[in-house]
């Protein structure tokens, strides 16, 4: 491996992993928003709209990123709705991301036991105060790891956007390699560069987690 | 006890959707100050008529009024309603994310908007009470069934509540921790706290009950004061009822 193309690639890597960045964090903040509404709507079984969640879900869970991307680029324009590049990638990584975060949240809202529920309402709380106060704080410890796995894992499937010529790490890389035949040194750069966004994520959550296991939460 | 009724049952009608009637037809006046104890077999409806009481279950027929007002599972002012009626349940529901002290202040603090020096400095004389202040800052998992369910009962009594429910409160207790938990229950009687009890403990029964509400099949079967249910019942349900508590030695000697 030839350091001087490992230094000549850096700067190139480094603006790539800077669009990559930029569409994991619209893409999980977005859904998450989207993953909170509908885990809500599939918590409180709010009638209609929870069937459409449903619908939305298993549309989302069971289909490729891939093929999801395609169809917002390359399909939704012949209806008339014609996005950038960078609003295709960030609509379909909250489009998977949304789906994946809200089963996430759900399955925290619903380890929360009903009698938690009974005995906040028998004190007298309203059901915003019952949510806030006694069912949200229990249900985030135990939606914690999955949520965090969710946000590496949609970190990792933003390399699916080079398939739609958005210059993220992956783009840069197969670019490179098929200007310069480095293949090599571009692979290698590829895998650091996606190691040191991950691997900082990966420890945090498990700091973060023990903290919130020891601060109390769970039985 | 004063001849003042608080807590009024009317005709209460109760089923679950599709299946036959849970309570059918229940009347009971809980006067101020009475402790009224309701025994019956398992799913007799004594748990589910104690959370009408409280609102938790929503009922078909008939009315259940508390100093007048009426509650209902989503009825209009059943928050309000429902922090004048303490209720005290079979399982440890404490919060597991709050310490003891948080348990008992949150509701105050938070329904009552009481300020947080008041409601502490109150949560920690009643803890006092129960013999619990030194766990205040501890996590409800770091305590035994018994202690958990000693705090449950003063995070209901922090509200000032004018009834209090119990719910098979000892049911899931190892027996060494049944009395302490009775003990407290005992102490709230004589302080003339007006109380609703579901248990299957008939020695407490006896002795904490101002009177004893036999229940079986949805309706009250008897009604008498604890010495009279427990010597001289009335109907032949409640004898073969208590028989069920009483054992005859199989062994022979010699």
């Amino acid at each position: 491996m030839n350091t001087a193309i490992l230094i000549e690639y850096l700067p190139l890597f480094a603006k790539a992993a800077v669009v990559t960045l930029k569409i994991s964090l619209a893409g999980i903040a977005v859904s998450l928003l989207v993953g909170l509404l509908c885990s809500y709507i599939q918590y409180f079984r709010i009638p209609v709209l929870s069937q459409i969640v449903q619908v939305y879900i298993e549309l989302s869970r069971n289909t490729p990123m891939l093929v999801q991307l395609f169809f917002i680029y390359f399909g939704l324009p012949k209806i008339g709705i014609s996005w950038s590049r960078e609003t295709c990638a960030v609509v379909a990584l909250v489009f998977l991301g949304g789906s994946y975060m809200s089963e996430a949240i759900r399955s925290g809202l619903e380890a929360v036991e009903p009698v938690q529920t009974e005995s906040a309402v028998s004190l007298g709380m309203s059901p915003f105060q019952v949510m806030r106060f006694v069912v949200i704080p229990q249900a985030m410890a135990v939606s914690f790891p999955a949520v965090v796995a969710n946000i590496v894992f949609l970190i990792k499937e933003t390399s699916v956007v080079s398939a739609i010529a958005l210059a993220d790490l992956m783009y840069v890389a197969k670019d490179l390699i098929g200007n310069d035949y480095n293949t090599q040194e571009a692979l290698f750069m590829l895998v650091m560069f996606y190691l040191i966004i991950l691997l900082p994520v990966s420890i945090l959550s498990s700091v973060a987690e023990r903290r919130i296991r020891y601060a109390g939460f769970g039985y | 006890m004063s001849n003042e009724i608080q807590l009024s049952v009317k005709d209460l009608v109760k089923s679950y959707e599709g299946t036959s009637e849970v309570l059918n037809g229940v009347s009971l006046d809980v006067h101020k100050g009475e402790v009224v104890v309701i025994l019956g077999p398992s799913g007799c409806g004594k748990s589910t008529l104690l959370r009408c009481m409280n609102g938790l279950e929503a009922y078909q027929g008939g009315s259940i009024t508390l100093n007048g007002e009426l509650v209902t599972k989503d009825g209009k002012n059943m928050t309000a309603l429902r922090q004048k009626i303490g209720m005290v349940f079979q399982s440890y529901d404490l919060f597991p994310h709050l310490t003891i002290e948080e348990n008992v202040t949150l509701a105050p603090i938070r329904v009552q908007k009481r300020s947080k020096e008041e409601a502490s400095k109150e949560a920690r004389e009643l803890l006092e009470r129960v013999g619990l202040l030194d766990k205040k800052d501890v996590y409800p998992r770091q305590l035994s069934g018994g202690q958990k369910q000693r705090v449950a009962i003063v995070r209901a009594l922090a509200m000032h509540p004018e009834v209090m429910l119990f719910d098979e409160v000892t049911a899931a207790l190892d027996p060494e921790m049944v009395r302490e938990v009775l003990d407290v229950m005992l102490g709230l009687a004589e302080q003339g706290m007006t109380m609703v009890i579901v248990t299957h403990e008939m020695n407490f029964a006896r002795a904490a009950a101002d009177r004893v509400v036999f229940i079986d099949q949805g309706t009250i079967v008897e009604e008498a004061s604890p010495d009279e249910f427990f010597d001289h019942p009335k109907t032949d349900r409640a004898a073969r009822f208590l028989k069920t508590f009483t054992f005859e030695s199989k062994r022979t000697k010699g």
